[in-house]
């Protein structure tokens, strides 16, 4: 399950940090980057564990703590809806469908071509469009079910003929 | 955790009103209970680095706005130290709620029923209702290893175990996890723990407060064998098991309870009641003249012990490189199992198939020893169920046997013969100790006089001495705790490692503070253990295991020699790299 990734690419990614303890976060960062499926498989949590001399499961402890990371393969892009009050309030729910709906997937969930992932993450300071969505550095706000359709329709376009 | 220099500054503080003076550097904690007042605590273990994730112990200090966990804030001279107010008694009455809010509420049905931390603090605070939603987990429990049982539903979160496995094993098997609601403990990528590192040494179940982490349970298995008519059922009690046994009981820590141990296992029904102090005699003799043979033949050097399993686990795992440094030697419990199924039953005219060997051991990692593939030596599995100290004294309990009003009883021939050289097995340092009175008198031929190597005894994690052979300087080091036994493994693979013969036990302070000893164990604990394990070999005539009639007997009936091949067929074995 872990992609097209080889070890040399993992290795050198490791070795282009100096191979520093303090670059943990920056390594992993970049091996999901390079995963093709937005996670760190357990396989490259061991590689790296191995060449900074940490245990495994400290490595497992930064992958879980901090949100940016999974440890399960991810679309290539995920769509973030916030669940912080402010969007909350502002009927999140009725967004969380028009994306599901439009996905054929529920939150938490994959879509089949691993395009998109579905989740909720913590308020990311958009609350003036609320409810917000973030698809990678990308924020959209108040959304209508069209837009749901052409915001997907783009990002499946761009992925589909290289630019 | 209050490490002060030789002539610490002293403080005063106020404890609810009362000064009480104490070394700089004192926790409120510590310096609370010198006042005479317990603060409670969750998280916090007098022999672990606090890590004050509970927030249980919290107390009021005037002129700070927000409320100090005492147990890890040292006092300032001084201060005001309020542990009894309204507010603070709301706030932990709060955090119980919460913690049992998410809190499994099945206590009858737990293990630790009666001797839960947790159990102990609701009672105290009087919880009768919670008034916060319940948020129970549905986590799967894990009890596929032949160990350790994990029911992370029932983990406080206290990081307990954590601490022992990171920092006082340096095994690192689990590690905190997650986030917010989804923090808890967890292997890396939620593997099993026999895919882990884990070397199964029960440290974490000895430091975790609830429920959460226990031994597998084989009480069962063993009622069974005894129930059945056809099995010839023995048993064997290892070293450390007579000197931690009683506290199940009330008794206070370092009660010998050797002879009504071996009464109550009688009227348990066991057919023999034999001792693994026999068999560390014997190992002794094999592994004195395997070192012997290896220093004359140019073996590998430092040869290091192979007692422990949870340590034979770790270098499998973890320094496979090192691995012929490791003395081909069974652990005594194993060499047992191997001759109660082969000399115990011709001379005692039984089949083997009918006999069942039981160990009651301080041990977890046993457990999954008895089950290794090579140590089946006999045709059978040699050790059939290994049993904790803490499940011995849960069938003793539920057989009402009323241990206090039991006569002394004596361990049964020939197995159940011994000296001090194999008692000391139990204590850090002791398997050093004994091959010391018998490497010396077979090498130079005379009697040793004081047979106390005091060098190599006591909790230190890592000790060194030389013994002078006749002549012959032999470096020793002795190692217990896995992070200690690291270090001298690092300095083998440096090549800086000048000793002859090392010890390495897996737990800290040797079997006496073993993963299956009674709960509750501290450093306090251990130095009681230790001290009844030297009087019980300080008492014996025989001290010095070449001594021991019985196993010249089994040299003479069915041996022959030390290492010879029939010792090298039941009593040696092979060990082998580990992946995980
Ligand atoms: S048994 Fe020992 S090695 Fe395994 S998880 Fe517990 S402390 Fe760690
Ligand atoms: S398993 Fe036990 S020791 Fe470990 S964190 Fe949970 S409650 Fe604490
Ligand atoms: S006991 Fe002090 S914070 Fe838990
Ligand atoms: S009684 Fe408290 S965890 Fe079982």
């Amino acid at each position: 399950m872990s992609g097209e990734l080889k070890k040399e690419q993992v290795l050198k990614i490791i070795k282009s940090k100096g191979k520093e303890k303090e670059q943990l976060l920056a390594i992993l960062l970049e091996i999901q980057q390079a995963s093709g499926q937005n996670y760190v498989d357990k396989k490259w949590a061991r590689l790296v564990a191995d060449e900074l001399g940490l245990p495994l499961t400290k490595v497992y402890d930064a992958l879980t703590f901090y949100a940016m990371f999974s440890t399960e393969p991810r679309g290539k892009y995920i769509i973030e809806i916030c669940q912080s009050a402010p969007c909350h309030v502002m009927n999140k729910a009725a967004l969380v469908q028009m994306f599901e709906k439009q996905l054929g997937i529920k939150m938490g969930e994959t879509t089949p071509d691993g395009l998109f992932t579905l989740q909720y993450s913590a308020c990311f300071g958009a609350c003036d469009l609320a409810p917000a969505v973030k698809i990678g550095e990308k924020v959209y706000g108040k959304l209508t079910a069209q837009k749901v359709a052409e915001i997907i329709a783009n990002y499946r376009g761009v992925s589909v003929c290289p630019k | 955790m209050q490490k002060t220099g030789k002539a610490a500054k002293k403080v005063t503080v106020s404890i609810d009103g009362r000064p009480v003076t104490v070394p700089e550097g004192t926790t409120i904690l510590e310096a609370a209970r010198q006042a005479g007042v317990k603060i409670p605590t969750l998280c916090h273990h007098t022999d672990l680095k606090p890590r004050a994730t509970c927030r249980l112990c919290v107390v009021e200090v005037k002129g700070q706005r927000r409320f100090q966990t005492a147990c890890n804030t040292p006092v300032a001279d001084g201060s005001e130290i309020l542990t009894n107010s309204k507010a603070i008694r709301e706030a932990r009455k709060t955090i119980l709620e919460l913690l049992l809010a998410d809190h499994p509420q099945d206590c009858l049905k737990c293990v630790r029923n009666q001797n839960c931390e947790l159990q102990k603090l609701a009672n105290e605070y009087q919880i009768r209702e919670v008034a916060f939603e319940r948020s129970e987990k549905d986590l799967p429990l894990e009890n596929t290893n032949p160990s350790i049982v994990r029911d992370m539903n029932k983990c406080v979160k206290c990081g307990r175990c954590v601490e022992v496995c990171q920092e006082v094993q340096q095994v690192a098997a689990i590690n905190t996890a997650n986030r917010s609601v989804d923090f808890g403990v967890s292997t890396a990528y939620g593997e099993s723990l026999a895919d882990s590192p884990c070397v199964y040494c029960g440290q974490c179940i000895a430091v975790c407060p609830v429920g959460a982490l226990t031994e597998k349970d084989d009480t069962a298995r063993v009622w069974e064998a005894l129930d059945n008519p056809e099995l010839h059922v023995v048993v064997q009690t290892a070293p450390a098991v007579r000197v931690a046994l009683g506290e199940e009981f009330g008794w206070a820590p370092g009660t010998i309870s050797t002879g009504k141990m071996v009464a109550a296992l009688r009227r348990l029904g066991f057919a023999k009641v034999f001792d693994t102090n026999f068999t560390a005699d014997l190992t002794i003799i094999e592994e004195g003249n395997e070192l012997l043979q290896r220093i004359k033949e140019g073996g590998v050097l430092p040869m290091i012990t192979s007692c422990s399993p949870g340590w034979i686990n770790y270098i499998e795992k973890f320094y496979p490189e090192l691995l012929p440094h490791v003395s081909t030697c069974k652990s005594p419990q194993q060499m047992f199992g191997a001759l109660a199924k082969t000399y115990y039953p011709e001379k005692a005219g039984i089949p083997a198939e009918k006999i069942f060997v039981v160990s009651i051991m301080p041990c977890t990692a046993k457990k999954y020893e008895c089950t290794r593939p090579e140590m089946q030596s006999s045709g059978y599995q040699d050790v059939d169920v290994v049993l904790t100290t803490r499940e011995l004294a849960r069938m003793i309990k539920q057989a009402g046997i009323d241990v206090e009003a039991l006569s002394e009883e004596e361990y049964d021939a020939p197995l159940g013969i011994s000296t001090g050289a194999a008692v000391i097995f139990g204590a850090s340092g002791g398997v050093m100790e004994a091959a010391l009175r018998t490497v010396y008198e077979v090498v130079t031929g005379q009697e040793l006089k004081d047979v106390d190597f005091k060098e190599v005894r006591g909790l230190t994690g890592i000790k060194e001495a030389t013994v002078d052979l006749a002549g012959t300087k032999v470096k020793i080091a002795v190692a217990n705790g896995l992070a200690n036994a690291k270090v001298l493994l690092e300095k083998i693979k440096a090549g800086q490692c000048a000793y002859h013969f090392i010890e390495i036990m897996c737990c800290p302070g040797g079997c006496i503070g073993g993963g299956g000893q009674p709960l509750g164990t501290t450093v306090a604990i251990k130095e009681k253990r230790l001290e009844a394990t030297y009087d019980i070999d300080r008492g014996l005539k025989l001290r010095k295991s070449h001594e021991n009639p019985a196993v010249k007997t089994l040299y003479e009936e069915f041996l022959e020699k030390p290492l010879g091949h029939k010792s090298h067929e039941l009593l040696h074995t092979v060990y082998s790299k580990r992946k995980y």
